[in-house]
């Protein structure tokens, strides 16, 4: 039976990506980004994980504003880092477990979450920078070392799927990777936020407190943090901090009560504060 | 129609609805500029390029004015404006700045410094807005 027995929390920001890519981690803005890391990238060797669920948005990449899916889940054999106006990242083509995709897709429209299924996608910095920061540099003439299964959350357009539709589509997807026969290894990641705000007057936005809450509850109290409001993140995160709500499917897919493995925190990167964490079912 | 409940927020466009039918040509000819065919069409002819996009004059003037704020007040959203802003050559950091009426430096230093605070920054009434 395939299981899922790790979540991780991870910001995406495309600056990151773009110092990787250049080679500049080393750098004293980047250190302090990358120290955090470094543990998680151990304890990703230890897990070794065969397949990573990863629930990201898209920015306007594979849906510009004709097609607005709210949930839509990669079921393509392979997916292309996208040009997003500079040039496609240097990294591997992303390869799929197809047939549990499949299976993911079918088991949640029965499950009653109608998700659009995507048979060509091309995939942007939300779904690369989490792999990419998670696993070090990977030349992009080699492979991930895990198979990929991405689910793009509409976040760009008001409004975002509520934190407790996220949170209970993460149940859903445990059920349906539970109830398939191969014996896999899933792990999913959570990833954007954390706060900040790209837009207007108010740009540059960061509430370290605020995050720093988020971060505890997301661990301690998930049906909690799962009822937050949209507007608190708007208002208290940033009009672009409201990618959190992506984690509460992360979160949702692991036990109530998990063991926390791993935080880091930074300010900043780019506009943006970074936010990560590492959570452990008891019984894994 | 009633108040939206996000919209006592300042310095703040929350790209709901509303904003994405109104913007929504706008949206449209800034993501086109994704592609390196579109950006050296809009290059060579920015006016027969914007041609294809039937937006409103307003719109269209804010574009050629590189308007950043008036964009998005008319339904752009900042996904979409910064590809226009990277065909510029602008950096999103220097976007930000641009935006929030600051020099290059000064929004740098605030975001190395912990970034802008939420403290005085929550509500319009703060802002002496309504």
């Amino acid at each position: 039976m395939a299981h899922i027995k790790a979540g991780v929390g991870v910001s995406h920001v495309p600056a990151i990506g773009v110092a990787m890519d250049q080679g500049i981690t080393d750098q004293p803005y980047w250190q302090p980004v990358f120290e955090g890391f470094k543990k998680s990238r151990e304890w990703m060797k230890e897990q070794n994980p065969d397949v990573i669920f990863l629930v990201y948005n898209d920015h306007c990449t594979a849906f510009d504003a004709s097609c607005i899916p709210t949930f839509a889940l990669g079921a393509a054999a392979e997916f292309k880092p996208a040009d997003e106006g500079w040039g496609p990242r240097p990294v591997p083509v992303v390869k799929n477990h197809q047939k549990l995709a499949s299976h993911i897709a079918q088991s949640l429209i029965l499950d009653e979450f109608d998700i659009t299924i995507m048979n060509e996608m091309e995939v942007d910095h939300g779904l690369t920078v989490p792999l990419s920061v998670m696993y070090g540099e990977v030349d992009k003439d080699d492979e991930w070392p895990a198979l990929v299964i991405p689910l793009a959350v509409n976040v760009v357009q008001y409004p975002a799927p509520t934190g407790n539709r996220c949170y209970n589509l993460g149940k859903a997807i445990r059920r349906a990777v539970e109830s398939f026969d191969e014996d896999l290894n899933v792990m999913i990641f959570g990833t954007g936020g954390m706060s900040h705000q790209l837009q207007y007057k108010r740009a540059g936005l960061i509430n370290a407190d605020w995050d720093q809450r988020f971060l505890d509850l997301i661990a301690e109290d998930p049906v909690y943090a799962s009822q937050i409001p949209h507007v608190e993140y708007l208002r208290e995160a940033g009009s672009e901090g409201v990618e959190l709500v992506m984690w509460h499917v992360m979160r949702g897919a692991l036990d109530e009560k998990v063991k926390e493995v791993h935080r880091h925190y930074h300010v900043p990167a780019s506009n943006t504060a970074v936010g990560h964490i590492i959570l452990e079912n008891e019984a894994a | 129609m009633t108040k939206k409940e996000y919209e006592d927020i300042p310095g703040t466009f929350v790209f709901d609805a509303d904003r994405s039918r109104e913007g929504y040509h706008l949206n449209m000819f800034c993501i086109s500029l994704g592609k390196q065919v579109n950006r050296d069409a809009f290059k060579a002819d920015p006016e027969a390029y914007l041609d294809k996009y039937p937006m409103t004059a307003d719109q269209r003037a804010a574009i050629l004015a590189r308007d950043w704020n008036e964009m998005l007040r008319l339904g752009g959203n900042i996904y979409y404006t910064s590809k226009l802003a990277a065909f510029d050559g602008i950096t999103f950091q220097d976007l930000a700045a641009m935006m929030s009426g600051m020099e290059r430096e000064e929004y740098r230093a605030m975001m190395v410094n912990g970034g802008r605070s939420v403290e005085g920054n929550r509500y319009k009434s703060e802002w002496g807005e309504e």
